[in-house]
Formats: structure tokens, sequence, C-alpha cells
């Protein structure tokens, strides 16, 4: 389907583009989704953090990251317990309030919450609602093969509600389309690590996030017209810290808390949105296209704290993430009572002490409105980092 | 009528026999630990028992490691030494207790809880897999992960012929099969496909008993309470999986309930109100939670624990010995999802079990450590009670931290519960 769903920004100057780019992405009405819609185009909606958007997108569908609102639960709050995180609720409120409207939603099982959400949300709306069993023992060479056949099964689901058949050839060029979203989002992590003089963190974020809710051919082309001219900006490298930020896999920090962060430090890296930016390279396009994903996403990605790989030890991979974008020190945090986000938190500290990497824990709620507090503290550590 | 039943050691005997099997348990894991030898660490959902009996591993439980803690009231001092060396208050509480315990050294109210060889987990709840790498980072063992794919979508389980089903069997079985090559590895024996078919045996009398004691429970009065005595059912259940002593205790324990249903001995409760009970015990206060139901007359005849506690084994399914790898992969599939079926849905079973077991109240009982089993409670009674009329009761509070658990507000939402229920009844009932 050919709609163009964000519209405001073409032909106009860098800062007015990344302008119309912030108030698309915090609107919570998702005005591009809604235009989406308006022009007979279906949803899938998909919880965080990794889904293989490639089979929606391949049936016509948009595919849309579900990844919480600052919005306030009024209806979702009664449909769950107290010791939650706020992602959950925020997710279905957007639901249950319409301002997303949805003909398929699919989680992965990334946590003990979020394997409630498939069931809590099937109860409580009328379109299918499902989880996609990605391995958890991505150790065991029977994982891809297991894992092909579940994106088969996805498949399947998807053209019952697309309605129309998706070849082997739709899958093919919905990852090229994605394998150069990817390429892009590479090179805009290369301006962060590089030269982070030239794009703050909640810049960065924004063209980022608008991946989720756009179409990619759209999202591919603003970054297109966009990088460029970040690039030939005229900006001095100020005296600032070099640190990651590591804790914005699943709910996602406040984008003024991320503004915050960026006024005293330059985030060089990130694992913010990981799941769009999972696959570190191109998924080959020849052969069986299912195959291709599947192995790609054992292959061929990023890691989390949500993933067991016995490949990939969370905290020798932030290490490694920190040494490779030479930053200097980290943040390490948390969404409240999100469980593995906390848990690996302790093992992150305690590898960040032998290694003699100052790093600053705090947590966060998508929903905080006031920064103050932690904006003191984050200017005396860096102080202590600068002067001590 | 309870007299000659009691005389000829009939009626009681699970529960002593149960007492002695866990006291045993401990004491052979003591001497493990004591002669500087490990242990296979495993969950109750998926705990791959059938297979490391085969190996003759010792297997410890951490789960109920730290529930033991808990009951015994001493909970809190492990939970701070796990708070102190970094963990949230906002996490699983089984976790930190045992964290506590690794730190320790294995040190544990009930003795001494050997290291790890390795550890077997399943997905069936995703706090496994992160204790799991806390192990493999504190102990630098093998940690294997069968991951085993649950139910997609409520009320679409798969079955044997069925493509997708076959492709998550055929998943599962390829990882038992890894399995076994680790174990071989760890213990460097032989694997002996005829000693696991006996602990498939084993384990096939002892899910048949499984699924008929509970089912016993169908009458009145019941004669099992599901929170009290269920809970030692289930840690025998468990603890003693493929094994000829779990076999016998729960061919026994099903002649025992039989004997009790035939002569209407119940429990120790003036029955006046039958309930069952959603989620986890309230271990910080385990007996005095019961008493504030039995005081009332209420008794739980079922709880959704004595599901997907015993790893799905109220299913009954028992193994094919003619083909015991890809059996036990169906048996591993079928169990597992079952259990995680009763947590993510357990509003269609529940349902189920109103008439069957003859109802008057849900207890739902969502507990801050454990969001598998809590985060959609609430909802799920939303959509029990838009289904059916009958009374519920949502109480939070907590299974190891007793700093969330508020007595004096719970008893007195039990109390007002019970009113309630009390009132119906009078509404209900005949005029006199």
């Amino acid at each position: 389907m050919s709609v163009r769903t964000f519209e405001t920004w073409p032909g106009k100057a860098l800062d007015d583009i990344l302008y119309e780019c912030r108030e698309l992405l915090e609107d919570t009405s998702f005005p591009s989704v809604r235009r989406w819609r308006e022009a007979g185009g279906k949803v899938a909606g998909h919880f965080q953090v990794y889904f293989p958007e490639e089979i929606v997108h391949a049936a016509g569908m948009l595919p849309f990251k579900v990844r919480g609102a600052p919005v306030e639960a009024m209806q979702a709050d009664s449909r769950f317990g107290s010791y939650l995180c706020s992602i959950l609720k925020s997710s279905l409120e957007l639901a249950l309030s319409r301002r997303v409207e949805f003909d398929l939603f699919v989680t992965p099982p990334i946590c003990d919450a979020a394997r409630n959400l498939a069931a809590v949300w099937e109860r409580n709306c009328p379109y299918p609602c499902q989880i996609l069993y990605l391995p958890q023992n991505a150790n065991s060479p029977a994982a891809p093969a297991y894992l092909r056949n579940e994106y088969a099964r996805l498949q399947r689901l998807v053209e019952e509600i697309a309605g129309r058949r998706v070849t082997a050839d739709d899958l093919r060029g919905s990852i090229a389309l994605f394998n150069r979203n990817r390429a892009l989002l590479r090179e805009l992590y290369a301006i962060k690590r590089d030269t982070p003089w030239l794009l703050t963190a909640d810049e960065a974020y924004v063209l980022v996030a608008l991946g989720g809710i756009l179409p990619r051919e759209e999202h591919n082309e603003l970054l297109e017209a966009v990088l460029p001219q970040i690039a030939a900006r005229p900006n001095k490298k100020q005296d600032k810290i070099r640190l990651v930020f590591e804790g914005g896999f699943c709910e996602q920090p406040p984008l003024d808390l991320i503004r915050v962060i960026s006024r005293s430090c330059y985030v060089v890296d990130d694992d913010l949105l990981i799941g769009l930016r999972w696959i570190l390279s191109d998924v080959a396009l020849e052969g069986d296209p299912l195959h291709n994903l599947a192995q790609a996403y054992l292959e061929q990605s990023s890691y989390s704290p949500v993933q067991h790989d016995l490949r990939k030890p969370k905290e020798k991979m932030l290490i490694e993430r920190i040494r490779n974008a030479r930053a200097e020190a980290a943040i390490l945090t948390a969404a409240k009572m999100c469980e593995p986000g906390l848990e690996e938190q302790v093992a992150y500290l305690h590898a960040l002490d032998q290694a003699g990497i100052p790093y600053f824990i705090s947590e966060f709620e998508e929903k905080m409105t006031t920064f103050e507090h932690l904006e003191i503290q984050l200017e005396t550590f860096v102080e202590n980092i600068l002067f001590g | 009528m309870q007299e000659q039943p009691q005389q000829d050691g009939i009626v009681g005997r699970a529960n002593r026999e149960g007492a002695e099997l866990f006291r045993q348990w401990f004491a052979d894991l003591n001497r493990t630990a004591a002669d500087g030898g490990a242990a296979a660490y495993v969950f109750v959902m998926g705990s791959l028992c059938e297979v490391l009996r085969a190996f003759d591993l010792p297997v410890v439980f951490p789960e109920i490691n730290s529930l033991q803690m808990a009951v015994r009231r001493v909970a809190h001092e492990y939970l701070n030494v796990a708070e102190d060396y970094g963990y949230s208050p906002d996490i699983c509480g089984y976790v930190k207790a045992d964290i506590a315990v690794q730190l320790r050294g294995g040190e544990h109210p009930m003795g001494r809880i050997p290291k790890p060889s390795l550890a077997v987990l399943t997905n069936a709840c995703n706090t496994y897999i992160k204790w799991a790498e806390i192990w493999e980072r504190f102990h630098h063992i093998p940690v294997f992960t069968l991951d085993v794919p649950g139910t997609r979508a409520a009320g679409t389980q798969t079955r044997r012929g069925d493509g997708d089903f076959e492709n998550d069997r055929a998943y599962v079985q390829a990882q038992i099969t890894e399995l076994i090559e680790l174990c071989e590895r760890v213990t460097r024996r032989k694997f002996d496909i005829d000693r696991l078919r006996e602990t498939m045996a084993c384990a096939n009398e002892m899910s048949r008993a499984w699924k008929r004691i509970l089912d016993f429970n169908k009458s009145r009065p019941s004669v099992f309470n599901a929170l009290t005595d269920g809970t030692i059912y289930l840690g025998v259940s468990n603890g003693f999986r493929g094994t000829r002593e779990g076999a016998r205790y729960f061919t026994n324990l099903a002649e025992e309930m039989a004997v009790k249903a035939v002569q209407g001995i119940g429990t120790l409760t003036d029955e006046k109100y039958r309930l069952t009970f959603i989620g986890v015990p309230c271990y910080p206060i385990f007996r005095r939670f019961n008493e504030l139901f039995m005081h009332w007359g209420g008794t739980f005849v079922h709880s959704t624990y004595l599901w997907f506690a015993s790893g799905g084994a109220n299913l009954g399914f028992e193994y094919d010995l003619a083909r015991p790898l890809e059996s036990l992969a169906e048996g591993t599939l079928i169990g597992v999802r079952g259990a995680m079926d009763n947590m993510f849905y357990p509003d269609r079973p529940v349902l189920d079990m109103i008439d069957a077991f003859h109802l008057d109240g849900v207890v739902y009982h969502p507990v801050k450590s454990c969001r598998t089993t809590s985060a959609g409670m609430a909802d799920s009674r939303r959509t029990l009670m838009a289904a059916r009329d009958i009374p519920s009761l949502f109480i939070e509070s907590d299974m190891m931290d007793r700093r969330v658990v508020a007595e004096a507000q719970m008893k007195n939402r039990i109390d007002a519960f019970f009113e309630g229920l009390a009132s119906r009844k009078r509404q209900t009932s005949p005029a006199q």
C-alpha cells in the first residue's frame, strides 16, 4: 500500500525536520497510524523487544512497535496487579482507548510480566492476540529450524488477516527494505559514536523511534534526507564525557530524560529500542527468506537482558559496547519494576567494578516528569570523572 | 466413622510419609554437600528429573529451598543479604533467598545445600533463565535451557499429528538429546536408555495417581486441603519425580484419598465453604493464612498451584516406554505448556472447576515476587466474574517477603469476604 503518513517534513531545514519528528513521536494519538488506517491499511502491533517486521510488511500491513507511551492507564490499570512496570499498562491503554487500532497483536515472551500480556489483550480486544515463541535456547542446533517454522506459522496468521498470500519474493523485497533501514540506523549510530557533537542523544532517539510507527519506506526516506545534513552541521565539539546508556531495551525513558542526559554527556551508544537494531548486518536475500530471518535473529544479532545466549554473556557484551564506543563511563538504568533489567543491573555493576569503568545507577519510568534531582546527581557523577 | 481407617494407618499416612521423605531428601543433600559432591539444580515446572535420575544425579530445587526459608520465618535474613549484594527489593524473592544461600556457601535452615554441577531449566518462568545465569556467573557451571514453546493463544492448544505441534515436539526432543549428551559429559557416565525407561515408568505412576488424587477432592467433604496438604504433596511430586519412593508415595496417597472419599472423611475443617486458590501461597504466614479461612469453615478444595507447580503432572500424561525419547519430549511439551496455560489462561479451567468441585468462592492471591503468576490475575478475575456469578476475593501479598504481607488488613478482607458468602448463603437457602 502506498500512502504518505508523515507529510510535514519534506522541504524543511534540518532543525525544523527534527522538530516535526519530535512532534509526531510525542503525539499519543498516533496520527501517522490513523492516516494509514484511513487509507484502508491494516496494522499489526508487536510488543518489545524484537519482532520480524518483514513478515508483516510483506503482507502489506503496517508493523507498529508497541513500546508503551506516557499516557494515564485509565482503563488498563484495573486489568493488572500493583507490582508491574508501566509499559505493560500503557501499551494496553493504547489499545483499550483506541488511540491505536490494531488488526493483530503479537508479543514475544520476553519476561514474566509480558508473557501475560497476550492473554490479557486477548480477553479485552476482538482481534487475534498471540505469543510469538522466539527461541530461548539460542544455543541449540535445533533452534534455527524451529524458529523458521515458527515464522512460517506467523506468516500464515498474517496472511489470513491481511487477506493475501505472501510469496518468497514478497519477503525478499521486505527484507531488502529493512536491510536498508538497518544500514541507515547503523550510519546514524556511527555519527553518535564518532561525532556525537553533531547529533544529540534525544535527536538520535527521535529519528530511530519513528521507525516503529512509520511505514519503513517513509522512515528510510526521512533518514536518507537528514543523515547527510546532520553530518554537515557546523557544531563544535564540547568538553563532555562519552558514555553508554544501558537499560532501554523495553520500557522507554521519557524523551526529556534523554535530553537531560545529553546536556551533560555524549551518549555514544545505547540499547534504546534495540529491537529495531537487533540484527546487526544484512539478512541474506538468497534462499529461503524465513530461514534467513531465523538465522539472522540467532547469529547476526545484538544482546539484551531478555535473550539468553551462552555466547553473549550480557556483562561482557556491555563492556564490549563501552570499549567499541570509546566510552569512559556508563549509565546503568532499569525501568521501575522491570525484573530482567533490575537483575541484569547487578551483573553489570559487578563487571564494571572489576573492569574499573565508572557507572551511574538509576531507575526510570516512562511517566516521569521531573528530572532535576537526577540531573544534579548526574552532573556530580560527570564532575567526579572530569575533575576527580 | 473416622476411627477404623485411622487404626489401619492409612488416613494421615501421606503427611507423615511426606515429612519423612523430605527429611530424607535434605539429609541426602547434606551428605552430598559434606562430601564435596555436586547436584543438578532444577525447577518445578519441567525439572527433567526423568533424565537426571537416570544419571543418578542428586537434584536441588532452589524454589523449594526458598519457600522453606519463608515457612521457617527466616527469609528476611536471606533477602537482606541479596539486597546488600545489589539486588532490588522488586525482584523475585525466591531468587534473592537462593542468592544468599549461594553467597553463604550453601547454608540453609535445613542443612547445607550442595553446589551445582549443572543447572537445568525450562522457560516456563523467565526468571528461571535469569536465575540460572546467576549460577553460571557464581559457579561457572553448564546451564541448560530446555525451551518449551507454549500455547500461542487461548484455546489453541495443538495436538500430536498437527504440524505446529510436531515442530515444537521436534525442537524439544532435539534439546533433550543435547541434555543427555551434557549429562554424559558432566557425570562421565554413558546414557542407559533402560534406566531412563525406569524413571519414566515411576513418573507415569506418579502422574496417574496425581490426576486421581486431585479428582478425589470433588467429594464432599473434601479429602485434603489444597493449600496446606497440597503443598506437601507437591514437594514430594517434584523432589521424588522419577523415583520408586515417589511412585510408592503417590500410589499410597491415592489409596488414602480413595478411603477418605468412600468413608466421607474430610479435612479438619468443618466444611461450610468450598474455595479454590489462584496463585502461589503466602509462605511467610503459611499456617496462619489458612487459619484465616478455616476459622469461617472455608477450605481450599483446589488450586491452580497444584497444576502449574507440579509441572503439568495434573494432566496425567503417561509416557510410552516403547519410544522413550519421543514420548518424553511429547510429555514435557504437554506438561510444561499446561503449566504455563494455568498461569496465563486460568479463567477457562477455573470456570470448569466451579461446578465440578462445587465451589462457593475463588481466592486470588497475586504476589509481588512473581509476575508470571500474578501479572494477569486481575484481568482473569474480571473475565471470571463476567462469566459466572461466583464471589471472589483478591488479596495481594508475597510468597517470601513478610514486609509485603499486611496480616491485619488481610484478615479484614477475608472476614468481609466470608460475611458476604454467609449472607449469600442465607439468601439462596430455602426459607427457614
